[in-house]
């Protein structure tokens, strides 16, 4: 298992995606700690976000299908997700009650995923395994986040923030 | 798009090959992808074994087609898409544009997708009045120049920073002071894209994969537009390739191991969304997906040539061709350039117009080396050439060819034959050593190559003096001196 997130939270790192870990009770604080960091005064969370998670000295925003324009005047979006992909450092969002609308994790320029460790699988065909009732009985949209929106259709230089969010930074939250 | 006169590979081919800024681009663009690639690849110990199971998966796919169509149908249907099927590029369009028409839609945005460039969709909405704004950054690039792609993957490959600043300059940020830094352009580009994006009522995908079981289209890629495309706009169309279905969500998971890798060189790409009907709340309230022939289903009719049908568009092949990594994608008159080009557009569209593909080729096999799916490129290649040459050789080379065989077919003719060989090559200075140069039609042969001149003495007329010189044949190289 720590085998698992070890390669989950390596992977990210080289997708130059940042990844904190913390307490199950420490989620806000690490939250109000990345606002701060990052200047987010105005946050966008799907309604069912655990209301532990929610942070503090910073504007909430619950998106109940706010327009496009509203999504972009937010300043980042804070979701969960549904499963986590180790081997490929991916953030699976499945339409969960944590997960947000998929609008909400992409209009915004940061995005802030937070992960459980009991989410995290190891490869993509567990995680099929574990989709694959959700998208036949519900037909649940699933969008795998592994790295920050790029292109590298210049000279295939490398460049982060074309058309989804510049800055993508992971929480992961050990059980209990 | 496609029908019109014959494509000439060689001329394009040689004219491609006299721009330098191209040769040069094209070689740091492919050799940085191919080793990323080859790293990307090296990672997974069984490599070759999910190769194979792809490999299976699609054979079988395309071996139940019309079965695993209904069942995607039905199952999206189920979850609340529209599925229409086309046969050809113009219905395809017309199922588009009527789409736009009936909600009163004048401009869409697009996803990047090779099967659209196929049917010259934006043509045809711009016909209907609709504007599609490309939002992949290179597909974009390309719109803007008035262009076309010149990669499966990177379709500017083909233009440095430079180029594209200028472009820029002149369209969408006409009168600003830019510099051709890469993230200054991309940044201009997000800003004249989040605009198109935030007021978008329609969005046009492609699709890289659809699973029957559940009707889902699986779509793949980095910028984001994509996932600003199908979750903006109130009304979504995807248009998909009949030969993207395969059974199950786990093929889906064995396919997405092999594409990125083989493509990019990463593990999994920045965004990979499914998209199973609709799902009130959340993206489009309205998705049709229209199913596209086009000249598919016949090349499942051919049990060699239609293993290209397992491609998944990867473009690793294009990478590696010693062929398309100097001329680039733009001579191959086709959205799909490169071997896989050379072996899928004559199927697809007709020999008569891309009879000379398959010849466009040294039958290296480094791109079968390459294909995540397996297809065979060269053995397809071979197969397309013996097919071009029975239908489409011009009326003079059969004739040559069947006084050749008529010739070789007896001893009496062919030495006649060497004989007349001998006195013809005479006044192309075969008296000098080698023919430079042949005329009229000949001539093709010559230019990249001098002309080894008919023996003064055939190996027949030698044997026959030799054996009657001596009782034994001679050894070694003796043999020759009377040549000389």
């Amino acid at each position: 298992v720590s085998a698992t997130l070890d390669l989950f939270t390596q992977r990210l790192t080289q997708a130059h995606v940042e990844v904190r870990r913390c307490g199950a009770g420490d989620v806000a604080a690490q939250v109000a700690g990345v606002c701060t960091e990052l200047g987010v005064r105005r946050l966008g969370v799907p309604p069912g976000l655990p209301a532990d998670w929610r942070p503090a000295g910073v504007d909430v925003v619950e998106d109940h299908g706010l327009e496009p324009i509203d999504l972009d005047a937010l300043d980042a979006a804070l979701t969960g997700c549904t499963l986590a992909i180790a081997d490929t450092g991916s953030l699976v969002l499945a339409a969960g009650a944590a997960d947000g609308r998929r609008a909400l994790s992409l209009v915004p320029d940061v995005y802030l995923g937070i992960v459980l460790e009991d989410q995290v699988v190891p490869d993509l065909p567990t995680a099929m395994v574990r989709l694959a009732p959700l998208i036949a009985e519900t037909g649940r949209p699933v969008v795998f986040v592994s790295g920050p929106s790029a292109t590298s259709d210049i000279e295939l230089h490398r460049v982060e923030g074309v058309h989804g969010p510049r800055r993508l930074a992971v929480l992961l939250v050990a059980a209990g | 798009v496609n029908r019109r006169r014959p494509h000439d590979f060689p001329a394009a081919a040689r004219d491609a090959l006299a721009d330098d800024q191209l040769r040069a681009t094209m070689r740091r663009a492919t050799q940085t992808i191919r080793a990323r690639r080859a790293a990307a690849v090296a990672e997974l110990d069984d490599w070759g074994e999910l190769r194979e199971r792809a490999r299976l998966v699609k054979d079988d796919a395309l071996a139940r087609l019309d079965e695993l169509l209904d069942e995607f149908q039905a199952a999206a249907e189920a979850a609340g898409a529209r599925v229409h099927r086309a046969p050809d590029a113009a219905a395809a369009n017309a199922v588009v544009a009527g789409i736009a028409r009936d909600h009163g839609v004048t401009e869409l945005v697009k996803m990047k997708s090779l099967a659209t460039d196929e049917i010259g969709l934006d043509a045809a909405l711009a016909a209907a009045g609709v504007e599609a704004v490309e939002t992949d950054l290179a597909e974009l690039i390309v719109q803007l120049a008035g262009d076309t792609a010149s990669h499966i993957l990177v379709p500017a490959v083909h233009y440095s920073r430079g180029q594209i600043r200028d472009i820029f300059a002149r369209t969408i940020a006409r009168g600003r002071d830019i510099s051709d830094d890469p993230n200054e352009l991309a940044e201009v580009s997000r800003l004249y894209l989040r605009e198109r994006f935030l007021r978008a009522r329609m969005g046009v995908t492609g699709a890289n994969i659809g699973v029957a079981e559940t009707g889902t289209v699986c779509v793949v890629e980095n910028e984001g537009n994509g996932r600003m495309c199908t979750t903006l706009p109130p009304l979504l169309v995807t248009v998909m390739g009949i030969e993207k279905v395969v059974p199950a969500l786990e093929d889906l998971a064995l396919l997405l191991r092999l594409l990125p890798r083989s493509a990019t060189g990463e593990r999994m790409s920045s965004y990979t969304s499914l998209l199973t009907g609709v799902t009130p709340g959340d993206g489009p309230r309205e998705y049709h997906v229209v199913l596209l022939d086009n000249g598919r289903r016949d090349v499942l009719g051919d049990p060699v040539g239609r293993q290209a049908l397992r491609c998944i568009r990867c473009s690793a092949c294009l990478n590696v061709c010693p062929v398309y990594t100097r001329v680039g994608g733009h001579a191959y008159g086709s959205i799909y350039p490169g071997p896989i080009g050379a072996i899928l557009t004559p199927q697809l569209w007709g020999m008569e117009e891309h009879a000379k593909l398959p010849f466009a080729s040294t039958l290296c096999g480094a791109c079968a080396e390459v294909c995540p799916v397996g297809i065979d490129i060269p053995h397809v290649l071979l197969h397309l050439r013996a097919r071009a040459v029975r239908e489409q050789a011009p009326a003079p080379e059969r004739a040559a060819f069947g006084a050749a065989a008529w010739a070789f077919g007896s001893p009496r003719r062919f030495a006649a034959a060497q004989k007349a060989g001998r006195a013809a090559e005479m006044p192309f200075g075969a008296r000098s050593g080698l023919v430079r140069r042949l005329p009229g039609p000949l001539a093709g042969w010559t230019d990249g190559r001098d002309l080894r001149p008919v023996a003064s003495e055939t190996f027949r007329r030698w044997w026959a003096r030799e054996r009657a010189a001596g009782e034994a044949p001679p050894s070694g190289g003796g043999g020759g001196e009377g040549d000389r």
